[in-house]
C-alpha cells in the first residue's frame, strides 16, 4: 500500500514509501521512474498526500488541480415486463447482458436542451441464477391477472413463466467536467494504515440533469414500442431525474487531467507530471472527457503510449 | 427488502445487471449452499474473505427447532414434482442456516417470523406449526401467502413469509437441482451462438447475412489467433 512518492531536492522522485500489509511495517522503494496507476482518485491522494519542501501542496499540484475536474458517467436505467416473452424456450444467452449491447449516441445537439451524449446498454435475458433469483418471484402477476403470491406447484410454474420474460436499458452518458467537482484530502479521516484518506464534493448541473430526463423519455419511448409493460415509476425532477448519484457508475476520472499549460493541468500529453518529469500516471487520471463510454480501453491505449514513451526516454537517458 | 422495491433496488449500481429478479445484495452472489468447508473456487480467495468464510461456517445461529419449522416451510413451498426434487432434496434448509449467518440482517425477521408462525399455529390449532398436519399447515400459508388479500392483523406473518419464499426459491434455483429444474443453459466457456433461428422467426426477425458473416465460424470458435515477433496478426 502505497503511501507517498518520495522526491529529492529538485523535486524529481526517487521512490515511494509504502505499508507492507503483511507486517503492518513502512519501507521504502528506491525507483529512476515512479509509475502511478491505483486509479483516478487513488493516483490523486498519493500526490496529495506526497507533500514536501519542492511540492507544498502535494507532488505534481503546483497548478492547484490535482483532484480536480472529477467526472463519473452519468447513468440511469428502466425495466419493462415484455409479456411475449413469457414461457420462452430456453437457450443460452448469457451473451445479451453483461456485454453490453450497445446503442451508440448519434442526436444532434443543436435541437436538444442538454450538451454531449450518452449511449444505452441493454440487458435481460436467461441469465444464471444468483443470490436475489426468485425474490417476489409472480410479482408480474399482477399484469396479467393473476394473483401475486402462493406457493408450491402454481409458484414453480410461475418462476418459469417469467424467466427471462423482463428487459432494461441503461443509459451512461458523459458529464462536464468541472473544478468545481473534486476530491481533496479530508483532515480528520485516515485509513488504517494511518494514510490520509480522501472525501468529494460532487453536484450534477443541468446538463446532466436533461439528459438523464433525455434518457427516460427514451427508454420509455423504445420500452412501449417492443409491448412491454413499464416498471417502476418515472423518476422527475425531484428524484433527480432518476440518475444514479455521483460515483456510482464507477468511471471516475480526471482527477490529474492532461493538458499543454502546466498552469491549468497536471500531466503533458505523455501523461508525464509538468513539475516532476520522472512521475508518470497511467490511469482514469488523465482524462479531461470520456465522452459516453466507459473507460477502460482508453485507460489501456493512453497507458501503451505512455509505456512506449518512458522507453523513449530511458533510451535517450533523458529520465 | 420490501414487495415492489426489488426493482427499483437492480436497477442501481454501475453495470447494467442481466437478470431480472436479481435481489438486494448482488455481492453475495456467489452463495455456495452445500458443506461445511469454507468453498474457496478456482477465482480464490483473500485471507480477509477466508477468515470471514471460517468464521461464518463456524457460528451457529438458527436453533433445531427453526431448522426444522424451516424445513417444512421448505417443501410446502417448493414440494417434489415428477422430475425435479423438493427444496429440502436441494439442501435450502442448510443454505437457510448459511445465509442467516452471512446476512445478518435476515436474522431478527426470521427468528420472529417463525415464532409468529407457531404462535398462529397455538391460536388456530394448539399446538406449533411442524406439529400441524400439512392441511393445518396451508391453512395458514394461504393466510399469509397472497401479500394482496391479507388481514391487516395478519400483514406481519405476510411480511415473514415473503421474505422466507424469497429465500427459499434463491437458495433452490441457485443449486444444481434449481438450475435444471430451471433449464438455464449458459454457463459455457467460449460458446454463444446467437439466438436460435426458430426463435428469431417466431418474432419476425432473423439476422442479416452480411453481419453474420463477419461473426465467428463456430466450428473454429477455439483456434487461437497467432501473432509473428513484431505483434502483427498472421492469422
Ligand atoms: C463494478 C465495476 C464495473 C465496471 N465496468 C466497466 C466496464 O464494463 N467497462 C469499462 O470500460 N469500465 C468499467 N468499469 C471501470 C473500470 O473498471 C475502471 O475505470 C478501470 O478498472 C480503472 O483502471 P485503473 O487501472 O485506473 O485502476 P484499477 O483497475 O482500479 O487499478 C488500481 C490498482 O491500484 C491499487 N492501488 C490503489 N491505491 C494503491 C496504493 N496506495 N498502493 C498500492 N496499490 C494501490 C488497487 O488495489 C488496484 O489494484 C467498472 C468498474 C467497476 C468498479
Amino acid at each position: 500500500m502505497v503511501r507517498e512518492v518520495l522526491t529529492d531536492d529538485e523535486g524529481l522522485a526517487t521512490g515511494v514509501s509504502y505499508i507492507n500489509k503483511d507486517d503492518r511495517q513502512e519501507y521504502e522503494l528506491k525507483a529512476k521512474v515512479v509509475v502511478l496507476a491505483a486509479s483516478a482518485c487513488s493516483s490523486a491522494r498519493i500526490l496529495l498526500n506526497s507533500k514536501s519542501k519542492q511540492h507544498p501542496g502535494g507532488l505534481g499540484n503546483s497548478s492547484g488541480v490535482v483532484g480536480k475536474y472529477l467526472h463519473d458517467s452519468t447513468g440511469a436505467s428502466r425495466s419493462a415486463f415484455i409479456p411475449a416473452l413469457m414461457d420462452r424456450k430456453l437457450y443460452n444467452e448469457d451473451g445479451t447482458g453483461g456485454m453490453h449491447i450497445y446503442f451508440p449516441w448519434w442526436l444532434d445537439n443543436k435541437k436538444l436542451d442538454f450538451p454531449r451524449g450518452y449511449h444505452m446498454e441493454a440487458w435481460g435475458g436467461l441469465g444464471m441464477p444468483s443470490y436475489g433469483f426468485g425474490f417476489d418471484p409472480n410479482e408480474l402477476n399482477v399484469h396479467i391477472g393473476k394473483k401475486v403470491g402462493g406457493y408450491g406447484d402454481q409458484l414453480r410454474k410461475d418462476v418459469k413463466s417469467f424467466y427471462g420474460s423482463t428487459v432494461g436499458i441503461s443509459g451512461r452518458g458523459e458529464c462536464i467536467a468541472r473544478e468545481e467537482n473534486y476530491c481533496e484530502i479530508d483532515p480528520h479521516v485516515v485509513d488504517e494504515f494511518g494514510i490520509p484518506v480522501l472525501r468529494f464534493n460532487y453536484t450534477w448541473t443541468d446538463h446532466e440533469m436533461l439528459q438523464g430526463k433525455h434518457m427516460h423519455d427514451t427508454f420509455e419511448e423504445i420500452l412501449t414500442a417492443m409491448g412491454g409493460v413499464l416498471l417502476g415509476t418515472k423518476p422527475g425532477k425531484e428524484d433527480d431525474y432518476g440518475l444514479a448519484a455521483p460515483g456510482r457508475i464507477i468511471h471516475e476520472v480526471g482527477t490529474t487531467r492532461m493538458g499543454n499549460d502546466k498552469k491549468r493541468s497536471v500531466v503533458n500529453a505523455n501523461q508525464q507530471l509538468h513539475d516532476a518529469k520522472n512521475v508518470f500516471i497511467v490511469d482514469g487520471g488523465p482524462f479531461v472527457s470520456q465522452a459516453d463510454k466507459n473507460p477502460t480501453w482508453t485507460i489501456l491505449a493512453l497507458s501503451w503510449r505512455t509505456c512506449d514513451y518512458i522507453i523513449d526516454q530511458l533510451k535517450k537517458q533523458d529520465i | 427488502m420490501k414487495r415492489r422495491e426489488t426493482i427499483k433496488s437492480m436497477l442501481v449500481g454501475g453495470i447494467a445487471g442481466p437478470l431480472f429478479i436479481a435481489g438486494c445484495q448482488p455481492e453475495h452472489a456467489d452463495v455456495k449452499i452445500k458443506g461445511k468447508e469454507s468453498t474457496p473456487g478456482p477465482y480464490g480467495r483473500t485471507d480477509k474473505e477466508k477468515e470471514h468464510d471460517a468464521k461464518v461456517y463456524a457460528s451457529k445461529f438458527l436453533t433445531e427447532h427453526e431448522l426444522a419449522t424451516i424445513a417444512v416451510l421448505c417443501d410446502l413451498i417448493l414440494p417434489a414434482t415428477a422430475t425435479a426434487g423438493s427444496a429440502t432434496d436441494a439442501g435450502v434448509p442448510e443454505f437457510m442456516d448459511f445465509i442467516v449467518k452471512d446476512i445478518t440482517s435476515h436474522q431478527l425477521p426470521i427468528r420472529g417470523g417463525l415464532m409468529w408462525l407457531d404462535h398462529r399455529s397455538g391460536r388456530l390449532f394448539d399446538t406449533n406449526f411442524i406439529s400441524c398436519n400439512m392441511q393445518q399447515q396451508k391453512q395458514i400459508l394461504d393466510e399469509i401467502a397472497y401479500p394482496d388479500d391479507v388481514a391487516p392483523e395478519l400483514a406481519q406473518g405476510a411480511e415473514f413469509f415473503s421474505r422466507m419464499r424469497n429465500l427459499v426459491l434463491t437458495g433452490y434455483y441457485t443449486t444444481r437441482m434449481g438450475i435444471d429444474d430451471l433449464g438455464y443453459q449458459g454457463n459455457v466457456a467460449n460458446v454463444w451462438d446467437g439466438v436460435p433461428e426458430d426463435v428469431l422467426a417466431k418474432h419476425g426477425m432473423s439476422y442479416e447475412k452480411e453481419w453474420l458473416a463477419k461473426c465467428v465460424d463456430q466450428s473454429k470458435r477455439d483456434v487461437l489467433a497467432q501473432w509473428d515477433e513484431e505483434g502483427r496478426l498472421v492469422e
